[in-house]
């Protein structure tokens, strides 16, 4: 068994370079992927040992990104491209929903499309504007596209494996803040697959139901409400399309309460998705309604102020008391 | 073995031969249009003259030392944790100077992140621009009253608003004209390509100020393109010039040039700012990763301030009591943008809900009433901890 310490960034480093290795036909692509190893540098050292034909620095240019990424599909590669912050998929989000999520339906079937699509999303880093938005609604919202989050180091390195081998487009979210948090990857042994929730706590008085950077806060709240004598279990949901309905619902009627907590605004997020399908499968089994934790209907605010805005352990713990107190 | 690799058996086909990777372009050697030599000698050049009084000449020197000063001075306050980023505009004071100088003040800018020259020009106190990447605002300034748009951060989103605005200028009969400021990296994007369709298309008055500074973060022009990039506007039907974007005069006699253009209603130029970033891509960066020093050092002998500096001493244009006063100026801006920098308050939590809609939004009035009320409960417990 081989079991090491590393953390998110290094699993996703080892994991794209574990796929590079695997099959000749894995491409990285993006800004500054190649001798930088990106912003963030996932993908260091990656072109080191690739060379510049696998691992490609691209024009500055999301739209040309994609479409070209769709390209390289078609021809039999499966690309695993670098968008190098959530707010700067947009240029590149035409060529996403209209091409990327469609092509399979259009073609009956006939064509494969096995690009992965990385973003680094979220905020918490003290960043300037576009560089700390949650858009996965945004993208689940789109029929033909996975969307997934991981949480943590394991997740990282094994969710990035099955992305790259999914035949259909992949919307990997990368929790940019937790980059750096270190945790146990098991490089032999393979974790259940893509699209399926993970109870990371057990509890019996509520449930939290989070994804990427959520999670972690709702471990701390569970803590921290476990001195306060509650129950708390937390859904790591890591993927957002498809989502693990079975899963939130055996939990829901185990606990009978739920908060979903996201930093994506509520307004139309995916707590709404989630806490309409817990109402329509299990309302007699609920003891208050389903609740929402997440960011407001206002721009993403600057640094200064992000704190307010990101959902933090106090604004989770109100919730859990608004609950348990119906 | 739930994960497989189903595709890793299969081989390429053929070992590429063929490099998609392109290399440094042909006809890379840059045609400059240059007034001023980096030995501090005027030349002339037969299409771009320029005569310039001492005074006018001092006033340029005076913008760029203190526009560097500025931008060192924002430097030192992130490695100071007072900002959370800057994007330095190091060895492009001659592009924004000069092009910025060039300017009516009824035109109107169209900036990236970096311009903060152009907006030292525009009037706009440098101040200003501290707050977005301090974090407590995202812009901040009026772009109207000084007709310097906001900063954008989405590379090439603004030519597009530029293309827009100068269309407007051209129905409104007005005989202003627009700058629109963007890299060698933002001009491979999609909205590069179109504001320059648009603006051909309608004959708008913009002028494209690209500032090609070799670098986009780590990639070099040669990875956005394989003509150099003035020739580009020729497909889209208008002219397109490079200029020594180090040299404080030419920067100033071709943009002037292009902007009398658009006036006169014939239509955009590109302008192409030859030039160098030297120092990192913002203080995030790390160019030791891909870019070797020696280039750094080749520029640094063809550096902007240094270059007027030996001219005005050269021609004596300037005396020594010129620039003890310029220093003792460039101290004074340094201790106010410190002292600015460091009172700018944290906003007010309230501020989230300001300003998301122009006419107010019932679901954002109901969120800053429960937010208003969350905040207040940790006032109550406090008061009750006391
Ligand atoms: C659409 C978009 N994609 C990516 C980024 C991230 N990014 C910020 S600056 C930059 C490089 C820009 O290079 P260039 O246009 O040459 O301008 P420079 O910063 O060198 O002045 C990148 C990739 C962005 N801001 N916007």
């Amino acid at each position: 068994m081989a079991v090491e310490k590393m953390s998110i960034a290094k699993a996703l480093n080892e994991s794209l370079r574990l796929a590079l290795d695997n099959d000749p036909k894995v491409l990285i692509m993006g800004e500054d992927v190649g001798k930088l190893g990106g912003v963030f540098r996932i993908t260091d050292g990656l072109q080191k040992d690739f060379g510049e034909e696998r691992v490609i620095d691209t024009p500055l240019a999301e739209s040309g990104i994609v479409g070209t990424a769709i390209g390289l599909a078609l021809r039999g590669y499966r690309p695993v491209v670098e968008i190098q912050f959530d707010g700067f998929v947009f240029p590149a989000y035409d060529q996403i929903v209209t091409q990327l999520a469609k092509m399979h339906a259009r073609s009956l079937g006939k064509v494969k499309l096995p690009v992965v699509v990385r973003i680094p999303y979220g905020g918490g880093i003290g960043a300037v504007e576009h560089h700390s938005e949650s858009p996965e609604a945004l993208f689940a919202h789109v029929a033909g596209l996975k969307v997934v989050s991981p949480s943590n180091a394991s997740d990282a390195y094994w969710m990035m494996q099955q992305a790259v081998q999914s035949d259909d487009p992949v919307i990997f979210f990368e929790p940019k803040r937790r980059y750096w948090d270190k945790g146990e990857v098991d490089t032999d042994s393979i974790p259940g697959p893509l699209h399926k929730a993970v109870t990371v706590r057990e509890g019996s008085d509520l449930t939290l139901v989070a994804y990427g950077p959520m999670v972690k806060v709702c471990l701390e709240a569970a803590a921290a409400a476990r001195e306060e004598g509650k129950s708390i279990e937390v859904l790591d949901l890591r993927s957002m399309s498809p989502i693990d309905f079975d899963a939130i619902q055996a939990s829901a009627e185990k606990t009978g309460r739920v908060v979903v907590v996201h930093e994506a605004p509520v307004f139309y997020g995916s707590g709404a998705e989630i806490a309409a399908r817990i109402t329509e499968r299990c309302f007699y089994h609920l003891e208050a309604p389903v609740l929402r934790v997440g960011g407001y209907h206002v721009p993403y605010p600057p640094a200064r102020l992000e704190d307010e805005y990101l959902p933090g352990l106090d604004r989770v713990l109100d919730a859990v008391d608004r609950s348990l107190a119906f | 073995m739930t994960v497989e690799s189903t595709a890793a058996a299969r081989k390429p086909r053929r070992a590429s031969k063929r490099t998609s990777a392109a290399k440094k372009p042909e006809s890379a050697e840059p045609q400059l249009v240059q007034l001023l030599t980096p030995e501090g000698e005027r030349v002339e050049h037969p299409d771009y003259s320029i005569d310039l009084s001492a005074d006018e000449l001092r006033g340029l020197y005076r913008d760029m030392v203190l526009t560097r000063r500025f931008d060192a001075e924002a430097t030192a306050l992130q490695r100071q944790g007072e900002l959370g980023l800057w994007a330095s505009l190091l060895g492009q004071e001659a592009a924004q100077i000069g092009s910025g100088r060039a300017l009516r003040d009824d035109d109107y800018v169209f900036p990236t992140y970096r311009e903060h020259g152009v907006a030292w020009c525009r009037g706009v106190d440098p101040t200003n621009l501290l707050g977005m990447f301090r974090g407590v605002n995202h812009g901040g300034w009026d772009p109207n009253s000084n007709n310097f748009h906001l900063y954008t951060i989405v590379i090439g989103a603004q030519t597009l608003h530029a293309a827009g605005y100068a269309m407007g200028v051209a129905k409104d009969g007005a005989d202003s004209a627009v700058i629109a400021y963007f890299g060698d990296g933002a001009s491979s994007q999609g909205d590069v390509a179109e504001s320059f369709t648009f603006s051909a298309v309608y004959n708008a008055p913009v002028v494209f100020f690209c500032q090609n500074n070799q670098w986009a973060i780590s990639e070099p022009t040669e990875r956005q393109t394989r003509v150099p990039l003035y020739q580009r506007a020729q497909g889209f039907g208008f002219p397109g010039v490079r200029v020594d974007g180090n040299d404080v005069l030419a920067c100033l006699a071709v943009t002037r040039s292009a902007l009398e253009r658009a006036r006169r209603g014939e239509g955009p130029t590109l302008v192409e700012a030859f030039t160098y970033r030297m120092g990192a891509h913002t203080t995030s960066d790390d160019p030791t990763k891909y870019r070797a020093d020696e280039e750094r050092a080749a520029w640094e002998a063809k550096d902007p301030i240094l270059r007027l500096r030996a001219y005005l001493e050269k021609e004596k244009f300037a005396d020594d009591a010129f620039f003890t006063a310029l220093d003792e100026e460039s101290e004074t801006l340094g201790k106010r943008v410190r002292e600015t920098v460091r009172a700018m308050p944290d906003p007010d939590p309230m501020a989230l809900f300001e300003h998301g809609y122009a006419d107010g939004n019932s679901l954002v009035d109901e969120e800053r009433a429960q937010f208003a009320a969350y905040q207040a409960s940790f006032a109550d417990s406090a008061e009750e901890g006391k």
